[in-house]
């Protein structure tokens, strides 16, 4: 049986909307194993995104409890999940996220700004990590200067510097052609297969989701039964 | 080590992104610019007047006045009490003579060079020693007035500030009339305000007998006005006060600059108060720009604490340059600016320049640090608690 890595157990998340009380997840139960590549469908507001955050520590249930690689993340302080975002996770957004004014090595290589590595082995770090996303040649531009794909894959080799277990990828096509999701979901689909990288992909895109390993649908805070595999 | 390289990488990020805030960033140095700009200007007045009054004070000249007398306008004493005086121990001699001049110093009206409108001007009777008495006076034009004559030599800072004072030319006060047949400098101090004649023809002219108001005496040390002092007040043919011209110009200074300050520090704190919501709102804004940033950061794993030292800093640093800019426009445009003001204890106008000094800046850039910790401050609290989730979510 393979290594569970994220464990949900009996998660709910409240928000308070002035008087207005908005059940996001009620009483989720899932479990992760190490290597898995799943992908997160449902309508808007169904609560992946929430999830997805659960999972990479940046934000906390309302009940029960969250658990990544034996760490307890909903009993963790606002700092302890700071610290363990840095070595644990990456994340891949739908809009890059990459900082305008940072060529792609510096925004590659800001997460190991964290760590107490040399310039150089931070410098070295980052070329490889570019070089992965197939972005060797592209390290001196800064990202006005890149196609959407290209800053996508920059934002990749920023997720994956650090060697965390764990990419959580929200939207990551969402904001790309087809032809470039592809070769995104391409990419994503090595991390999993060839680096063992376990994936989470929050996706409303039925072609994107076809490239995970499985599928779980979200609707009104809840796992429905079917998934596909 | 850890949290000041996150600090000092988000700290040094923010700084590089200032650019595209440029707007905001502009208010926040304007308003602490023109803090530090009115701050210095206005205690440039008072540090002006201040430095005028002081400078013609020495620790070795004593003025000695009539007991009471606050000013030498108010005093009054004899010739034979003059030359008790100026025979008294403690005072310095000059072969045979103490170096003393018995002065009378009365008020004249001179028309100003900018509005054209009398001002109180002193006129001042002394002896030949007066020159000595003051280290710094010197004649730079013309010579020196001959005793027995309506001659005057007149102070720089009054003959810029006053017209019909050019060396030549003849002026008249009441019904006497006087050539101007020098001019003097004093390194900028009081005297400069003044018109020098001879004391005999002064007395004569106005009627004064051989009164005089004041006199100044060399000590032969600074310690010896308590000799000076003791020695009158053992005399009982005389009831005087002694100071030391240094402790005299002080008390003169006194109640112009503290008013001056008493106007000054509040506006300076009241514009301040502006500059400070100036900066807020500035610094509001820069956080609410960068929230893509920030969250990002935090995603990434940057603590809240770099995010919260990368704005103070940006406050800090924009109300710096703003401090510098103020300060250094106060200094291009104030210092050394010359106005002349109507001394209450004289009841004459004193010339000064306005005097933007290393100790107003310094107080300036101090204020403008202040401004900036304090318009930071909660910005930067707010930067810090930022919802990372929330944030990612509103990009």
């Amino acid at each position: 049986m393979a290594e569970i890595l994220a464990k949900l157990e009996g998660v709910s998340r409240v928000y308070q909307k002035g008087k207005e009380r908005v059940d996001v997840l009620h009483e989720l139960d899932l479990e992760i194993e190490k290597g898995d590549f799943l992908a997160l469908m449902g309508p808007s507001g169904s609560g992946k995104t929430t999830l997805l955050n659960l999972l990479g520590g940046l934000d906390k249930p309302t009940a029960g409890t969250v658990s990544v690689g034996g760490a307890t993340l909903s009993s963790m302080s606002n700092s302890q999940l700071s610290n363990w975002r840095a070595t644990h996770v990456g994340f891949i957004f739908q809009f890059y996220n990459l900082l305008p004014v940072l060529t792609a090595r510096k925004n590659v290589e800001l997460p190991l700004l964290l760590t107490n590595m040399s310039a150089k082995e931070r410098s070295k770090r980052a070329s490889l990590a570019l070089e992965i996303v197939g972005l060797a040649d592209r390290a001196n531009h800064r990202p006005r200067e890149l196609s959407g794909g290209q800053e996508q894959r920059v934002a990749i080799a920023r997720a994956i510097v650090s060697d965390p277990q764990l990419l959580l990828c929200d939207e990551p096509t969402g904001d790309l052609d087809r032809s470039t999701a592809d070769e995104i979901l391409g990419l994503l689909r090595s991390l999993n297969a060839d680096h063992g990288k376990t994936i989470i992909m929050v996706t409303h895109d039925a072609q994107a989701a076809n490239y995970a390993r499985r599928t779980l649908h979200m609707d009104k805070g809840k796992l429905e039964t079917r998934a596909t595999a | 080590m850890k949290f000041l390289n996150q600090a000092f990488a988000v700290t040094m990020l923010n700084l590089r992104n200032l650019p595209q805030r440029a707007g905001g960033s502009v208010v926040a140095v304007v308003g602490v610019a023109a803090v530090v700009l009115v701050f210095a200007a206005v205690l440039s007045m008072a540090a002006g007047f201040e430095r005028t009054m002081l400078l013609a004070g020495s620790d070795d000249t004593a003025i000695v006045l009539r007991s009471g007398s606050t000013a030498e306008l108010n005093s009054g004493l004899s010739n034979d009490q003059a030359l008790i005086v100026a025979n008294a121990p403690g005072v310095m001699r000059d072969g045979d003579s103490p170096i003393a001049s018995a002065e009378l110093y009365v008020v004249v009206d001179v028309a100003k060079q900018s509005t054209g409108d009398d001002a109180n001007v002193p006129l001042r009777g002394v002896q030949p020693f007066a020159f000595e008495l003051r280290h710094n006076v010197k004649i730079t034009e013309g010579r020196m007035f001959e005793e027995g004559r309506n001659e005057l030599v007149v102070g720089r800072a009054a003959q810029s500030e006053f017209g019909g004072l050019g060396v030549g030319d003849e002026i008249r006060f009441g019904q006497t009339r006087w050539t101007v047949v020098g001019a003097f400098e004093a390194d900028g101090s009081v005297s400069e305000s003044e018109l020098w004649t001879d004391l005999r023809v002064l007395q004569t002219m106005y009627n004064r007998g051989s009164s005089v108001q004041s006199v100044r005496v060399r000590l032969v040390s600074p310690e010896a006005i308590e000799e000076l002092s003791q020695a009158l007040a053992d005399d009982p043919r005389i009831d005087v006060d002694v100071t030391s011209e240094k402790d005299y110009y002080s008390s003169q200074a006194k109640p112009l600059s503290q008013f001056i300050k008493i106007v000054g520090y509040p506006l300076t704190i009241l514009m301040a108060i502006g500059a400070v919501f100036g900066a807020l709102n500035s610094m509001y804004a820069s956080v609410s720009v960068r929230g893509k940033e920030i969250a990002t950061l935090r995603a990434l794993g940057f603590g809240p604490f770099s995010v919260l030292v990368s704005t103070m800093v940006e406050s800090t640093l924009l109300s710096l340059i703003g401090g510098i800019v103020g300060g250094v426009l106060a200094f291009a445009l104030f210092n050394g600016f010359q106005v002349s003001t109507l001394n209450g204890a004289s009841f004459s106008q004193v010339v000064f320049d306005f005097a933007v000094t290393p100790d107003l800046l310094s107080q300036g850039l101090v204020a403008a640090l202040i401004i900036g910790l304090i318009g930071g401050f909660f910005p930067a609290i707010r930067a810090a608690r930022l919802p990372v989730a929330q944030a990612l979510r509103e990009l």
